[in-house]
C-alpha cells in the first residue's frame, strides 16, 4: 500500500523553463490553481542558454515584413515536413506573444526609433525567399533566452504562481483508463516522493541533448520529460530530427550564436576560404542549419580543416570590430575568452557541428495536447497529458529547426497550452482517481534504484550512452553504423536496469537525480536510434549516405515511435494551414 | 606528483553531526580545467559529493561557490584564476545555512530579490505593439539585467551576512535599480517608498566585496549609489 503524501493541483507543469513558465503565467492569472514543478530553480533553466532571438515579425526593422513570409521560411527550413497548421498558428500569433513578453518588461535591444532591434537570422527570406535575406530575429544583445527566461520568472511571481523549485518528476501516473492524472515527485532537497495530482499535467521539459558526447545543452537536458511519455506507452514523433548548431565552440561546446553570422560574420576553411560561397551561393553563411553543418563537416572530411588535426573550422568575426562585437554580441566575446582562450576581435573562434536541439518529441496538437493514435492509424488526444517547448513535437520546426524559432515555439506553445487548459477546467474535467496499483506502477523505477546493491555506475554508463550516440548517429548517417549503435544501446538497456546507486541518503541526493535521468537518457537514444535506423532518406537533420536524396513518395511523413513494440510507425504532416494555401514541397536550396 | 590538491566542505545532515573538510587529489592530467570540471571528476570518486551545476558556461547561476577564499562560478573559473601552490579549497557560499556539502539554502537571497518587485510596473494601457524605447534609454538597462542571481555577490557582502533579513543585498538591489533605471516602468515613487528604512539600501558600506567577485562584472555598488541618490533627492 502507497502511503505517499499527495499534492493536488489543477494543474502541474513540470519543467521551468520558457514554455513551462508561459503556461504557467497563464494559469496563475487566471486564478486556477498551478503549479511549476523544476529540477532547478526556475532561472537554471536551459532557455536562459539562448543567445540570439525570438524570430518574429514583428516589422519592425522592415515596416513590410509579414508572418506569412515567416511560415514559408519555416515550412522549407523544416524539409516540409512541419505541421503547416501549426507553422501558421505560431507566426501568425506570434507577434502577440512577442509583444506580450515586451510589456512584461523584456529589456529588448532596440532600434533608433524606438522599436524592437531584429537581426537576420539562418533561413530567413522577404517575400517567400523571393525578397532577399530578411531581418526577423527580435533581440536583447546576445543573451535573449536570458532575458526571456528571468522576465518570464518576474511575472509568475508577480502573479504568485506556486513554485516546486528542486522537485524532481519521476513518472506519470495513469489511471484505470489510460488518462494521466498526474505524476510521482521527489522533493530533491528532502527526498520525500509525492503523489501529484493534477487535471492537467504538462510536460514542459525541454531537450536532452545530453543524448551525445558533444552538446550546447546545459548538464540538465536528460530529456527527463520525453523519458516519463515513453515509459507511460505514448509514441514519439520525429526522434531521429536532431540539429547539430554549426557554430559549438571546439573542444567546449558551448554554443556560438548564429547572430555572430547574421552580424556579418562568417566561416573559413584552413585555406582562409568562406566555403559557404560553394554550398550555398545565395544564402552563404545563413543557410539552413542543417546545410551549413553538413557543409562543415564536408570541409573537415575533404582535408580543409582548421587546428593540428583540421578537425574544426573557424569562425570570422574581427571583421566587424570591437563596437559591433561589444554593442550586439557581448556575450559572445566572454565565452570566446573563457572557453576557446581567444578574443574574436583578434581571432577567429576554433568551431564544429554540435548537438543542439530535438526537433522530435511528444505529438501535440497546437492546443499542446498530447496525441497517440489508435488501432486504425488515427490522432487520438491522451486525456490529462500536454506538453509544450522543446518537448514536443507540434510540429512547427519540421526535420530542420530554425534559428530564433525556439524561443517563438516555447511562448507561442506554452501560451496556448494555458489558455486551451483554463478553458477546459471550466468546462469540468473529471478523470478517474488512480489506484494504489496505479501508482505503485509509476513508483516501480524510484523503487528499483533505492533497491539497488551492486552493479555498474551511472556515471560510466552515461558516457558510454554518450559515445554510442555520437559514433552511430551523427551529423552524417549509415545503415551499418546506425545498425550497431541500435545493438549497443539494447545491450546498455540491460546493464543500466542493473546499475547501481551507492548512495542512498535523502537530503539533496544528487547521485539519485543522475540514476533517475540516465533511465530518461536512455529511453530518448533508442526513440531515437531507431528512428534514424527506420528512416530511410535524407531529409533537414537526418543525413544518410546510403539515401542521399529526400523521399517524398515514402517519406513526406512524420515519424511515430511506439515504445512498446519498438516500432516506426508513420503519421501525415498537415499540409492545411486554416488562412492561405498550401506551402507544395518544392527541393530545397539556399 | 602533481595532482592537485583539493580540500572539499563535507556535511551530510543525516551522517555528519558537523561538517568537516575533505581531501581529494585529483588527476586533472596537466590541463588547465574549470573548477567545475575537478567537481565532476570528485564525483565520479564520491558519488555522495554534493553540488548544484546546470549550463556550465556561466549564464545559468547554479554554481555560485567559494574557490580559495574568492566566491564565483565554478563552471568559468580555469583552476589557473584560482590555484595556489597546488591547493584549491571549496567552501559553499557564506553566509546561508548549508543543505548538503557545497549545496546552500538560498530561501533568505530569493526573499530579498522578491522584495524589490523584480518585475516592470506600468500602469498605462498597454499599446497594440510593443512600447517605444530609445537606444539610449535601453543602453540604462545594461550592466543590470544581465544579473543571473548566483548570489556571489550577496554572499560576499559583511552587510548582508549581519543583516539579511534586512538589508536587500547587491544582488537585489541591483536588480531593484534594474527597474528604476528602466524608461517604462512607471512605478518609481513606490519602489524608492520601500526602500526608504535605514538597512534595505542604506546599511551598504561601499565595501565593494560585490563587485570584486561578480563573474559577469557587474557593479552593485553603483546600482545602490544611483539608488541612494535617488533617495536623497526624492527626500528633499
Amino acid at each position: 500500500m502507497s502511503n505517499l503524501r499527495s499534492l493536488t493541483f489543477d494543474a502541474i507543469i513540470i519543467g521551468g523553463g520558457g514554455s513551462g513558465l508561459r503556461a504557467a503565467l497563464e494559469l496563475a492569472k487566471s486564478g486556477k490553481k498551478t503549479a511549476v514543478l523544476s529540477k532547478v530553480f526556475p532561472t537554471r533553466s536551459h532557455t536562459v542558454s539562448a543567445q540570439g532571438g525570438i524570430t518574429c515579425a514583428i516589422a519592425s526593422d522592415d515596416p513590410n515584413d509579414d508572418w506569412r513570409w515567416h511560415m514559408y521560411d519555416t515550412v522549407k527550413g523544416g524539409d516540409y515536413i512541419a505541421d503547416q497548421d501549426a507553422a501558421e498558428y505560431m507566426c501568425s500569433e506570434g507577434p502577440k506573444a512577442v509583444f506580450e513578453l515586451e510589456h512584461m518588461g523584456l529589456p529588448f535591444s532596440r532600434l533608433d526609433n524606438g522599436r524592437i532591434y531584429q537581426r537576420p537570422f539562418g533561413g530567413q527570406s522577404k517575400n517567400f525567399g523571393e525578397g532577399g535575406q530578411a531581418a526577423r530575429t527580435c533581440a536583447a544583445a546576445d543573451r535573449t533566452g536570458h532575458a526571456l527566461l528571468h522576465t518570464l520568472y518576474q511575472n509568475n511571481l508577480k502573479n504568485n504562481t506556486t513554485f516546486l523549485n528542486e522537485w524532481y518528476a519521476v513518472d506519470l501516473v495513469k489511471n484505470a483508463e489510460g488518462d494521466v492524472v498526474g505524476c510521482i515527485a521527489m522533493c530533491i532537497e528532502t527526498g520525500e516522493v509525492v503523489h501529484v495530482k493534477s487535471k492537467a499535467t504538462v510536460l514542459a521539459t525541454g531537450g536532452a541533448g545530453r543524448i551525445y558526447a558533444s552538446t550546447t545543452n546545459a548538464l540538465i537536458n536528460t530529456g527527463d520529460g520525453i523519458g516519463m511519455a515513453l515509459r507511460a506507452g505514448f509514441p514519439m514523433q520525429d526522434m531521429e530530427m536532431w540539429q547539430f548548431h554549426p557554430t559549438g565552440i571546439y573542444g567546449a561546446g558551448t554554443l556560438v550564436t548564429e547572430g555572430c553570422r547574421g552580424e556579418g560574420g562568417y566561416l573559413i576553411n584552413k585555406d582562409g576560404e568562406r566555403f559557404m560561397e560553394r554550398y550555398a551561393p545565395n544564402a552563404k553563411d545563413l543557410a539552413g542549419r542543417d546545410v551549413v553543418a553538413r557543409s562543415m563537416v564536408m570541409e573537415i572530411l575533404e582535408g580543409r580543416g582548421c587546428g593540428e588535426k583540421g578537425d574544426h573550422v573557424f569562425l570570422k568575426l574581427d571583421h566587424l570590430g570591437e563596437e559591433v562585437l561589444g554593442k550586439r554580441l557581448p556575450g559572445i566575446v566572454e565565452l570566446s575568452k573563457t572557453f576557446a582562450h581567444i578574443d574574436p576581435a583578434k581571432d577567429p573562434i576554433p568551431v564544429v557541428p554540435t548537438c543542439h536541439y530535438m526537433m522530435g518529441g511528444i505529438p501535440t496538437n497546437v492546443h499542446g495536447q498530447a496525441i497517440m493514435q489508435d488501432e486504425g492509424g488515427n490522432d487520438q488526444i491522451v486525456n490529462g497529458l500536454f506538453a509544450c517547448g522543446e518537448a514536443a513535437c507540434v510540429s512547427v520546426h519540421g526535420a530542420n529547426r530554425l534559428g530564433g524559432n525556439s524561443l517563438l515555439d516555447l511562448v507561442v506553445f506554452g501560451r496556448a497550452a494555458g489558455m486551451f487548459i483554463e478553458s477546459a477546467l471550466n468546462e469540468g474535467i473529471e478523470y478517474l482517481d488512480a489506484s494504489e496499483s496505479d501508482i505503485e506502477s509509476a513508483m516501480k523505477r524510484i523503487t528499483r534504484w533505492n533497491d539497488s546493491e551492486g552493479g555498474e555506475s551511472i556515471p560510466a554508463l552515461k558516457a558510454e550512452l554518450q559515445d554510442i550516440m555520437q559514433t552511430s548517429f551523427g551529423v552524417f548517417r549509415e545503415e551499418k553504423n546506425m545498425q550497431d549503435g541500435v545493438k549497443k544501446l539494447a545491450e546498455l538497456r540491460g546493464r543500466i536496469a542493473d546499475a547501481h546507486l551507492p548512495d542512498k541518503s535523502n537530503a539533496f541526493n544528487t547521485a539519485r537525480v543522475e540514476a533517475l535521468e540516465l533511465d530518461n537518457l536512455m529511453e530518448v537514444a533508442e526513440a531515437t536510434a531507431i528512428a534514424a535506423l527506420e528512416r530511410k532518406e535524407s531529409r533537414g537533420a537526418h543525413s544518410r549516405y546510403d539515401y542521399p536524396d529526400r523521399d517524398d513518395v515514402n517519406w513526406l511523413k512524420h515519424s511515430l515511435y511506439f515504445p512498446a513494440t519498438k516500432e516506426l510507425k508513420q503519421r501525415d504532416v498537415n499540409f492545411k494551414p486554416k488562412t492561405m494555401d498550401t506551402f507544395e514541397p518544392k527541393v530545397r536550396t539556399y | 606528483m602533481s595532482n592537485l590538491q583539493v580540500s572539499i566542505y563535507r556535511y551530510n545532515p543525516e551522517t555528519d553531526s558537523a561538517p568537516y573538510m575533505q581531501e581529494f587529489q585529483v588527476d586533472t592530467k596537466g590541463r588547465d580545467v574549470m573548477v567545475l570540471d575537478v567537481l565532476h571528476m570528485m564525483k565520479e570518486e564520491d558519488s555522495g559529493l554534493a553540488f548544484r551545476r546546470s549550463c556550465r558556461e556561466g549564464v545559468c547561476g547554479s554554481d555560485g561557490m567559494n574557490m580559495n577564499g574568492k566566491n564565483g562560478l565554478a563552471c568559468i573559473t580555469p583552476l589557473s584564476d584560482v590555484v595556489k601552490n597546488n591547493k584549491l579549497t571549496l567552501r559553499p557560499l557564506p553566509g546561508l545555512p548549508v543543505i548538503r556539502d557545497m549545496v546552500v539554502d538560498m530561501g533568505l537571497f530569493y526573499k530579498q530579490y522578491e522584495r524589490i518587485q523584480p518585475y516592470l510596473q506600468n500602469d498605462t494601457p498597454e499599446p497594440a505593439i510593443e512600447r517605444l524605447q530609445s537606444p539610449e534609454e535601453r543602453d540604462k538597462l545594461d550592466g543590470l539585467y544581465e544579473c543571473i542571481l548566483c548570489a556571489c555577490c550577496s554572499t560576499s557582502c559583511p552587510s548582508f551576512w549581519w543583516n539579511p533579513e534586512k538589508f536587500v543585498g547587491p544582488a537585489g538591489l541591483l536588480q531593484s535599480y534594474r527597474f528604476l533605471a528602466d524608461s517604462r516602468d512607471t512605478a518609481t515613487s513606490e519602489r524608492l517608498s520601500n526602500l526608504e528604512d535605514p538597512f534595505s539600501v542604506f546599511r551598504c558600506r561601499g565595501i565593494m566585496n560585490c563587485v570584486a567577485v561578480c563573474p559577469k562584472g557587474l557593479n552593485p555598488t553603483r546600482a545602490i549609489g544611483k539608488i541612494r541618490e535617488m533617495l536623497l533627492a526624492d527626500a528633499t
